[in-house]
């Protein structure tokens, strides 16, 4: 529970994920498109990786990855994010957190 | 002697009918020569020279050699003999060619019944032999993938409640009926659509391909194919043209939406870029041309179980697209988009059709 929790406070836009998942690159590619860099854990690269994933799942990630939290919360999987974005309510989240170079 | 009607009875066959007519008439030859204690095994031996001579003469009525009694008879008996033998080779060839022709016509109507039954096979399974991308669902042993087989039979029945609620549409708007009463539709409209994304999401986990190469659409449904089904971003362009007047703040609401799409659109393609990339170079690893690959082919099987979380992730786009429109639109605007979107389908289904039959150019 600890190591998920820091690393997801420590940065702005933290998105946890494993080396070989691509719906998580398209997290990743999303954010980029709103002008925001993610920081992206890959838990598989990880020593504690398993309970990593073990926490994700009890946070309430089925995947369990993509797990996205902005500003330290958590805010979903790639579901979650997706509605977020149509509905609106994702740009307002990052605004923020956006730095467009 | 009768055949019988179905059977084709070879020549050769025919030759050991023959023999009985001609044993009897030889049986009785023998008899008059008196010497009934060898004539059963004469008789078989006569049976077997006369089954291979019938073989190279099959039209010819084999003449029994013993001629004794015709030489003792006058000329006219012999004659007459010839021409009764002769009318007995017509009686058989014609026998023989009736028989032929109805077998000929009994096969023929077996190909009927078979090929009917395929086509049955092919609505109630959804068998699609010959197509090169879809002949892959019959499946190793040639059995049809039971969640294929049970979502094409729904899929039947979705497009049939379809039209019912596209015909209700029709009327609800035009009769003029209270706000309540047309949400109600609009619900079961947008109610009928997440329906059939639950389908999709089920079969996608029986055969993911399936759903990729959309298969039970038409061929102008899948020109447009994208992870599985339309682009919620190109419905939106096709419905916002249909649905003047709309305020300033509906203007601005659908931009958004549209860009919210396309954004999330493109994402997801480039997820679906990476997977292509990573599939491909998990399968070529290694040296190709050695003849053992199953390793590689074992772990790009694993890579590609993410086909199957893009497909769920395309449809819930679509999805979100739908609710979102509704929240944004009156509930008149929705019903008619609801129309609009159901028309324009039923358009390409058309077009999927007149295609398909027009006479094109010889080559």
């Amino acid at each position: 529970m600890d190591k998920v929790m820091r690393l997801a406070s420590e940065k702005d836009v933290v998105v946890f994920s494993k080396s070989s998942c691509c719906l998580c690159y398209a997290i990743t590619i999303l954010f980029q498109e709103l002008g925001v860099t993610s920081t992206v854990h890959e838990i598989d690269q990880d020593p504690e990786g398993r309970e990593m994933e073990k926490t994700l799942v009890r946070l309430g990630c089925n995947a369990p990855v993509p797990a996205i939290f902005v500003g330290g919360r958590l805010v979903g999987s790639t579901n979650e994010v997706m509605s977020l974005h149509l509905s609106g309510g994702l740009i307002p989240m990052l605004k923020p957190y956006q730095t467009w170079c | 002697m009768d055949f019988p009607s179905t059977q084709f009875v070879p020549s050769r066959m025919m030759g050991t009918y023959e023999p009985i007519h001609q044993i009897g008439m030889w049986g009785e030859n023998f008899k008059s020569i008196g010497n009934p204690s060898i004539s059963a095994s004469v008789i078989v031996e006569v049976d077997n020279k006369l089954e291979n001579e019938s073989e190279t003469a099959s039209h010819e009525m084999p003449v029994p050699s013993c001629k004794h009694d015709q030489e003792a008879s006058k000329p006219f008996d012999k004659i007459q003999r010839r021409l009764a033998q002769n009318r007995e080779a017509a009686r058989k060839s014609r026998l023989r060619k009736k028989a032929y022709v109805q077998q000929l016509e009994s096969s023929r109507l077996k190909l009927i019944q078979l090929e009917k039954e395929l086509e049955q096979a092919r609505e109630q399974q959804g068998l699609y032999i010959g197509g090169g991308l879809e002949a892959g669902h019959l499946g190793f042993s040639g059995v049809v993938n039971p969640g294929i087989a049970a979502f094409e039979m729904e899929y039947k029945h979705w497009m049939q409640v379809q039209n019912r609620q596209l015909g209700e549409l029709r009327t609800a708007l035009n009769a003029q009926i209270s706000d309540i009463e047309l949400r109600i539709v609009v619900e079961n409209g947008m109610s009928h659509y997440f329906e059939l994304f639950r389908m999709k999401s089920t079969v996608a986990k029986a055969d993911v391909f399936y759903v990729m190469s959309g298969t039970w659409k038409t061929s102008a449904e899948r020109f447009f194919s994208w992870i599985g089904g339309f682009r919620p971003s190109e419905l939106l362009k096709v419905l916002v043209a249909q649905l003047d007047p709309l305020t300033d703040q509906q203007i601005f609401e659908v931009c958004n939406l549209k860009q919210s799409c396309q954004q999330a659109e493109d994402a997801l393609s480039q997820g679906m870029e990476k997977l292509q990339e990573t599939v491909s170079a998990t399968l070529a690893a290694g040296q190709l041309g050695q003849g053992t690959y199953f390793p590689q082919v074992a772990m790009a099987m694993e890579k590609l179980e993410a086909l199957v979380c893009f497909v769920n992730q395309a449809d819930h786009l679509r999805q979100e697209t739908l609710q979102q429109m509704s929240h944004i639109l009156t509930t008149r605007q929705a019903a008619r988009g609801l129309l609009a979107l159901g028309e324009y389908i039923q358009r390409l289904q058309d077009l999927s059709t007149l295609w398909a039959t027009h006479p094109r150019e010889p080559a």
